[in-house]
């Protein structure tokens, strides 16, 4: 039981990883990014071909991916996400919807359809692991995730308190016309924002290509992943990201001890459960949350 | 007050009697379609009024509830199951298929109240986690037997050509009433509330428009909608598969269908579903390369002509077929 908490912790920093992007992006910009997993999982094949064509680490292949992101975080704003978000709220759910599809049929028809690990690429780091009393079992590359989560997690918040840029990220995601009036350039805030969003989401791809298999239609599964630890930890907050993946994890590992399909049910209830409470709960009593959910408005 | 108003509110034309008269008159002709059109071509159409579904369906949500959905495959895969279910408990097959909507319909009234207090991206990727929880659930049913899925045994005892007549009518006849409910809510008065919600939901509330009974009453038909299409794709398919069924590519094709005809209008997506056949009917062969540019154009789409086909002819020249609005003009001798 300890050790599958422990478990269900580890698996939920990552889970807090692969959401950090799209958590940061929905603060700011206001819209979330369907493509989101399937950059993620794009960025995972082009590290997984640097570290097998030129056989080098997949963490200096990551190193070396991590400026083209960033581009294609500059790019993809000024291309996509700008255009969209003229045209309404949600314009960019369609956009980058269609984007997801694209992406994820040319992975498959330049890498088919067979599951890819990087896992034979770092050695003893894959499954290399300590013992703890009680029977848990820390393993080294889900510690290593959990401390890049944390770190860039923290490293964003601290980023966005601190830094001039961080600054103009906050004033513009709060009001853009207002900070345009106090002299930030909103575009290049919006740009700067989903590049930061694009390193971060590289980071991810690799740790899921580090600790399990991926394939060209991975990416839905992790959009979908990220998008309940930010919703169970609260929109909005980096910090309740973390906590809601935690929560995510931890739910789908205890799940699983009672069914085999319990490890995806139990996080998709728990997802659903929180949003109840979220919207029914608050000073209610259970019986006037039946009739909530029977009546005909809010 | 005996003096005539100097604006009159015209909500026919010759144009538009003209369009309604023809798609009637269409209708009736297509009601005869199993006894002239040959087994492949009653095979294809009846496919093509299951996208013709689709489509009306997300853009009734979309295009005038402003919700978009990536988890309307929820419902097509409920739709398919609950006629499986059905049909086994004994109730005559073609029953099941109509019946299976109606109760999809009916289950989606209390998810409206969790799903209608998301707001955009949040209720887009929401309904998407309920689609991946309905998939699981339906999977532990021991009739389905998970991935491995059962058959709709009834419709197999059918002979072929029965069978295929059977489903070209019940199809076409869930077609035109669906499309027709559509058309008939937005000429009522909620129709006028939906396109004011469609524009500004804020201001709709305002001016006392019940924004959430008639998303609702829209989240329900559309619901009931995609069931029916799950529901008469098992018809054509007989087999269920749950991954075939509860795959997020059918929410993708109601959303290319859509944005490619034109979100927002009545007409748009009945065309979108019109280019999408022709398009899967000469490229659906050549595999990922056709996913790849029905994604490229949906993008394209939502970035360079957001109004789509329709939505952008319309803007230009002002034509409007289906009489679903409302236009003032002048009488003659009025104030000018």
């Amino acid at each position: 039981m300890a050790n599958e908490l422990a478990q269900g912790v580890l698996l939920g920093c990552y889970y807090a990883l692969i959401a950090c992007g799209l958590s940061f992006m929905f603060g700011v910009l206001r819209i979330i990014n369907l493509a989101h997993g399937s950059i993620a999982v794009l960025a995972a094949y082009v590290v997984w071909v640097i570290a097998e064509h030129w056989n080098v680490s997949p963490f200096l292949a990551l190193g070396a991916v991590v400026p083209v992101m960033t581009a294609a975080g500059w790019l993809l704003q000024r291309t996509v996400l700008e255009r969209s978000l003229r045209s309404g709220a949600l314009t960019p759910l369609l956009s980058t919807f269609g984007l997801a599809i694209v992406i994820d049929n040319l992975l498959f028809s330049k890498f088919g359809a067979d599951t890819r690990s990087m896992a034979p690429n770092i050695g003893d780091l894959a499954f290399a692991s300590w013992n703890l009393p009680g029977g848990v079992t820390i393993g080294q590359l889900a510690l290593l995730t959990a401390v890049v989560a944390v770190t860039l997690l923290g490293g964003l918040q601290l980023f966005l308190a601190r830094t001039p840029l961080g600054r103009a990220i906050r004033a513009t995601a709060e009001d853009p016309d207002t900070a345009e009036l106090v002299g930030i350039d909103s575009r290049k805030v919006y740009a700067a924002a989903t590049a930061i969003s694009m390193v971060t989401v590289a980071i991810a791809g690799t740790f899921l290509a580090l600790r399990a298999t991926f394939d060209p239609y991975a990416g839905s599964t992790q959009l979908i992943f990220a998008f309940e630890a930010i919703v169970i930890g609260g929109t909005g907050s980096l910090w309740g990201t973390l906590i809601g993946g935690i929560a995510l994890g931890v739910a789908q590992n205890l799940g699983s001890q009672i069914n085999p399909q319990g490890f995806l049910i139990t996080g998709h209830l728990v997802f659903f459960a929180v949003l109840a409470a979220r919207f029914f709960i608050a000073g209610r009593s259970p019986r006037s949350m039946v009739r909530a959910l029977l009546r005909t408005s809010p | 007050m005996t003096q005539a108003q100097p604006i009159v509110v015209q909500r026919w034309n010759v144009l538009s009697i003209a369009a309604v008269t023809s798609l009637v008159a269409l209708l009736v002709v297509l009601a005869f379609g199993p006894s002239y059109l040959g087994p492949n071509l009653t095979d294809r159409l009846t496919t093509l009024f299951i996208y013709v579904i689709l489509a009306a369906m997300w853009n009734a949500l979309a295009g005038y509830a402003g919700l978009v959905s990536v988890g309307q495959q929820a419902f097509f895969g409920l739709g398919a199951y609950a006629a499986i279910r059905l049909s086994h408990a004994g109730l005559n097959v073609y029953l099941a298929l109509v019946l299976a909507p109606l109760l999809v319909g009916a289950a989606s009234f209390p998810l409206s109240a969790l799903a209608l207090r998301l707001r955009g991206g949040e209720f887009a990727i929401g309904m998407w986690v309920f689609a991946e929880l309905a998939h699981l659930l339906v999977n532990l049913d021991g009739l389905v037997q998970g991935e491995t899925g059962t058959s709709l045994i009834a419709l197999s005892a059918l002979a072929p050509d029965v069978r295929r007549a059977c489903n070209y009518w019940i199809a076409l006849a869930l077609m035109a009433v669906l499309v027709g409910l559509v058309f008939v809510l937005l000429r009522t008065r909620t129709g006028a509330a939906i396109q004011a919600i469609r524009d500004d939901e804020d201001a709709a509330a305002s001016v006392g428009v019940r924004v959430f009974a008639t998303k609702r009453l829209i989240f329900v038909l559309a619901a009931a909608g995609c069931a029916a299409a799950g529901s008469l794709t098992l018809s054509t398919l007989i087999t269920f598969q749950p991954k075939t069924y509860f795959s997020v590519q059918w929410t993708a094709y109601m959303i290319f269908m859509t944005l490619v005809g034109g979100l927002g209008t009545f007409e748009g997506p009945i065309i979108g579903a019109v280019i999408f056949f022709a398009i899967e009917t000469i490229f659906g062969g050549s595999g990922v390369w056709y996913l790849v540019g029905l994604g490229a154009t949906a993008l394209l789409f939502s970035l360079f002509l957001p109004r789509g086909i329709w939505g952008t002819l319309t803007d230009r020249f002002g034509i409007h077929l289906m009489p679903v609005g409302y236009r003032l003009r002048f009488r003659s001798g009025g104030p000018r």
